[in-house]
């Protein structure tokens, strides 16, 4: 899931970090695009594939966040949109006729993408955050870092990482999700070095010493993508689909669907959703005499 | 006695020539533009400045790129949970510059905190209000007895800072410059244009002017070259007005660039200097504050100021209209129990 205001680069990044044209946004460029007065969910699927490797992928946009001038509560429709699929699997999972492949429609990751403005984080940022790193993999993100020369790159980085920590914002991955040693020595390097990532994205290529790359082309020089010494995109990519895309899925699965099922389990009253109503306060009922118990 | 036909446009005079005192019929009032130029230096020049525009867009590094100098040599920028607390501030410095003898007061209204709160409803009441405040102290002054010494704070001009990062105007934008427009002079700038290539920033200018143009805002229009000026002034009025709104890059680093010192910002991927033309409108914007520092500006201003009186004096009226019921009520009524009510 994509997140952040627009025009931050969110379609562009989506269709770099996959190779392929899964964001219908940044294909087409829209002028009749207004933005829309509520924040709105798009979810594109697609099946992407790679050496003999399936995926199917879904895409999950955001327009309209925080784009108003009152931006009060709009984090409300995409905290109930995760919650709605976390529903939707406990269903399926307390289903008697269970399926045997549960269609998993939850969201494993969520990229929030921070506006590269030098300064500091903003206050909408640290409210979305706040409330949905305790559902969702967070994984925050420098939009459109081509923006900042190396050293306000390097002092935003740390500003807005020490502000996460002041505010206890946990991104991915955890802290306290640590399985061993290992995973936390590797981790916190990611966390404390490389997070949040200040990446570039495009889906143009230019031809650079002799190779096509991908970039943006300006004036004053082209912009790799790919190229570590212009931005963090291949860290970025690395992380989430070569080496931690299965840990965001185990993580989404074994923690936060968890947390939430135990959750709605103890407000239905022990009972798994589907005896008694869902979301509402059962009134006492007087408990019928069994009929063999004369 | 032949009466000269003279043109009195002070940029083309050269103070220092004098037509030949001998020449038939000549009174000398040909050197009157001179002694207003020479006054006007001596005098300096006023200009408050506005500038408008969310959290780091570069505002501050963009006004001090303008008029080289620093205007916030001790700032401290806030962290995002100081800033949930903060309403919209009015932050007014003056700094004194001078260039080739000419002096000007140049005043920077600043105004943080514009933008940054989740709900922004309210965050242009406070600029609104410095606004007329200025408006209304200067008549106060104009009015009063002492008019040596008026202090002239009306904001003359208002660079609204337009996020590169969007795909256009923003709904908080449209509703501040519709606010404000009839005020002051806007003048919409896009920030951080070197986040942009060529492509994007025409596209972006182009959405803009769109949307300006659907909602029925007021933006400063450069005045057309008059038609006895020469073709360069001609081309370089046109090319000005079709940059608009300007897309631009500031900084105050010298940085080395095809073996010179030039003021720009280094990547690793090449500099970006900010007083080439191709780079980004810096220079544009620059010539169009040295035009706009001048009668120009000002004629919409004093037309703004007798509305305001109008206003003024329509809002007196009123009150001793009202006064008068009052009066005329209370001695029908009770007879004096009301007093005078002032």
């Amino acid at each position: 899931m994509s997140k952040g205001q627009s025009g931050l680069g969110k379609s562009t990044l989506v269709n770099t970090l996959f190779k392929s044209q899964v964001s219908r946004k940044a294909s087409s460029w829209n002028r009749e695009e207004k933005i829309p007065k509520t924040v709105e969910i798009k979810a594109i699927g697609h099946v992407i594939e790679e050496g003999g490797v399936k995926m199917k992928l879904t895409v999950i946009d955001t327009p309209g966040f925080g784009d108003q001038i009152n931006n009060e509560n709009c984090w409300e429709p995409i905290e109930k949109y995760i919650n709605e699929q976390y529903e939707k699997f406990l269903k399926e999972e307390v289903n008697i006729a269970r399926k045997k492949r549960i269609p998993d429609t939850r969201v494993h990751c969520c990229l929030y993408f921070i506006s590269p403005t030098g300064h500091s984080l903003r206050p909408l940022d640290l409210e979305f955050m706040k409330h949905l790193s305790k559902v969702v993999n967070i994984i925050p993100v420098i939009a459109k870092a081509d923006t900042m020369t190396l050293e306000e790159k390097s002092e935003f980085k740390q500003r807005v990482r020490k502000e996460l920590e002041v505010n206890g914002i946990e991104f991915y991955p955890q802290k306290e999700f640590d399985e061993d040693l290992e995973d936390k020595t590797e981790n916190d390097k990611i966390r404390q070095e490389s997070m949040p990532f200040a990446v570039v994205g495009s889906d143009k290529e230019y031809q650079v010493n002799g190779k096509r790359v991908l970039g943006r082309k300006t004036p004053w020089g082209i912009i790799e993508v790919e190229n570590l010494n212009h931005c963090e995109f291949a860290l970025l990519r690395d992380f989430v689909i070569r080496t931690h895309l299965q840990d965001l899925k185990e993580v989404t699965h074994n923690i936060h669907y968890e947390t939430y099922r135990a959750k709605r389990l103890n407000d239905n009253g022990g009972l798994p959703p589907g005896e008694g109503l869902l979301g509402t306060v059962l009134p006492s009922v007087p408990a019928t005499p069994c009929p063999t118990a004369e | 006695m032949r009466i000269e036909k003279t043109s009195l446009k002070m940029s083309k005079q050269q103070p220092t020539q004098f037509i030949n005192p001998e020449t038939p019929g000549y009174v000398g009032f040909a050197n009157l533009p001179n002694q207003v130029h020479r006054k006007s230096v001596k005098k300096g020049f006023e200009f408050t400045l506005m500038v408008v525009g969310e959290s780091g867009l570069g505002k501050s590094t963009l006004i001090n790129s303008l008029f080289l100098t620093d205007l916030y040599p001790e700032r401290i920028i806030p962290g995002a949970a100081e800033k949930i607390e903060r309403t919209v501030q009015i932050e007014a410095s003056t700094v004194e510059i001078e260039e080739r003898g000419v002096k000007l007061r140049l005043t920077v209204v600043d105004t943080p905190g514009y933008g940054d709160a989740i709900n922004c409803r309210d965050c242009f009441k406070t600029i609104i209000a410095y606004i007329d405040e200025q408006f209304e102290r200067y008549l106060h002054d104009e009015s009063g007895l002492n008019r040596r010494h008026i202090v002239d704070n009306r904001v003359h001009c208002c660079f609204y800072f337009i996020s590169p990062f969007g795909h256009g105007l923003k709904p908080l934008d449209v509703a501040f410059m519709k606010a404000i427009h009839n005020k002051v002079n806007i003048v919409p700038v896009i920030a951080k244009a070197d986040t942009l290539t060529l492509k994007e920033r025409e596209r972006l200018k182009k959405r803009i002017l769109d949307e300006i143009e659907e909602h029925n805002i007021k933006i400063y229009h450069l005045p057309d070259a008059e038609s006895d000026e020469d073709e360069d002034f001609k081309e370089q009025t046109r090319l000005l007005k079709a940059s608009i709104p300007f897309s631009v890059v500031g900084s105050n680093q010298l940085i080395e660039a095809k073996g010179k010192k030039v003021r720009g910002r280094l990547y690793p991927w090449g500099v970006v200097e900010v007083e080439n033309p191709e780079h980004n409108d810096f220079l544009k914007l620059r010539t169009m504050l040295i035009k706009v520092d001048n009668e120009d500006m000002n004629k919409d201003q004093i037309l703004l100021e007798k509305e305001a009186e109008l206003r003024r004096m329509q809002e007196m009226i009123a009150r001793m209209q009202a006064q008068m019921q009052l009066q005329l009520q209370g001695g029908d009524g009770d007879g004096g129990a009301h007093g005078h009510h002032v």
